[in-house]
């Protein structure tokens, strides 16, 4: 049985009693999730799985940034948005979906691209950054700003039909950098525009990236800190890699050459 | 009993879309080289002047060879060389 608890309301305790029964999240665990701050990079494919189980679960406040409109080929994927909002900012048309799921919730959009000016002042208010971005040279940002101000990254990445998924714990564990030290160059550097993706891909891994940050707010379980998890559809399996911090890295290393954050898009042009 | 090699996505338009190849027992370095002769092309995506790409990794079973013997890490007949090349999608346009 549910406990009276009056720091919820009475929908509050049906909305997550699936959750408050959980010995693992509880009234306590569900209190933390309602207090938590998650940023999400990106409000695409991944980052609507993302956003809607984090506002589902009643993670307090999302911020979600993207400078995209939504477009009719997304929508073969990206589920936080539809029909009816084509043209409209996604993080607009991401916010009316999660708040509509989770009155709760507090999404707050922020319709830019993320630049190296902005993002240490951005993710400063938040307790996770969740990385659903689709290029390079903004993977690379958020690494090295995540490593720079201590942010726990939830970082997810898809590409036909496979996925990659792994959180790094800065001072604890690997980090981007340590798992693939350079940005491939835009030739070696195929996107799912270039190559395509099956739309449910990102539905697996953007679910996986939700359940590894209700982990980190709720401090339980084991979560992807040193291991890369790799998906391949086609196959039906899950591989896990040992990824170990690497002591010459050029952002977390013992004498990392990475300082400042750079011009990530040198030599890149967006796709 | 020879090697699997694991092809990434990105890749398996040099394979003929195959997602896994044999190889022959030895050093990593000499796996590529030799996956080269059957499918041209390969090696250049992985490695350049004899090393492994810094963006792409090599796993020998659940070993990362960066911290075993890099490019000369020896591999024994049954086990598995996974590929595994950064990928960035995830907004998707």
């Amino acid at each position: 049985m549910t406990q009276r608890n009056p720091e919820f309301t009475e929908d509050q305790l049906q909305r997550y009693s699936r959750h408050i029964l959980l010995p693992e999240v509880g009234a306590t665990g569900q209190k933390k999730l309602l207090d938590a701050k998650v940023f999400v990079v990106g409000a695409g494919g991944l980052g609507s799985p993302v956003g809607y189980y984090l506002a589902a679960a009643g993670i307090g406040t999302i911020g979600i940034i993207d400078n995209d409109r939504v477009e009719i080929s997304n929508l073969q994927r990206q589920i936080a948005h539809s029909t009816k909002t084509l043209g409209v900012l996604k993080v607009e048309s991401a916010k009316a979906t999660f708040e509509a799921l989770n009155p709760d919730v507090k999404v707050v959009g922020i319709a830019e691209r993320l630049s190296r000016d902005t993002i240490r002042d951005i993710i400063r208010d938040y307790d996770i950054v969740v990385d659903c971005s689709d290029n390079f040279p903004t993977r690379y940002l958020v690494n090295d700003a995540c490593v720079m101000v201590k942010k726990p990254l939830v970082s997810g990445a898809i590409l036909k039909f496979e996925g990659q998924l792994t959180t790094i714990l800065p001072g604890e564990g690997h980090c981007y950098r340590c798992l693939f030290e350079e940005m491939p160059p835009p030739e070696h550097a195929p996107s799912c525009r270039d190559l395509g993706v099956i739309g449910a891909i990102p539905g697996v891994i953007g679910s996986l990236q939700a359940v590894e940050v209700i982990k980190l707010v709720l401090g339980k379980g084991e979560v992807l800190k040193n291991a890369l998890l790799i998906y391949d559809a086609l196959k039906a399996t899950f591989r896990r890699v040992t990824v170990p911090r690497n002591k010459k890295c050029a952002v977390c290393g013992e004498d990392p050459a990475i300082t400042e954050l750079q011009d990530y898009e040198a030599g890149y042009c967006r796709t | 009993m020879a090697v699997k090699v694991r092809i990434p996505t990105p890749l398996q338009r040099l394979t003929q879309g195959k997602e896994e190849v044999a190889g022959k027992a030895g050093a990593v370095i000499d796996i590529i080289n030799d996956l080269e002769t059957r499918y041209p092309g390969i090696a250049e995506r992985i490695s350049e002047g004899g090393k492994v790409r810094r963006f792409v990794n090599i796993y020998v079973n659940e070993e990362d060879i960066r911290f075993l013997q890099a490019e000369r890490t020896l591999v024994n007949d049954g086990d598995e060389v996974s590929i595994v090349p950064a990928i960035a999608g995830g907004k998707g346009g």
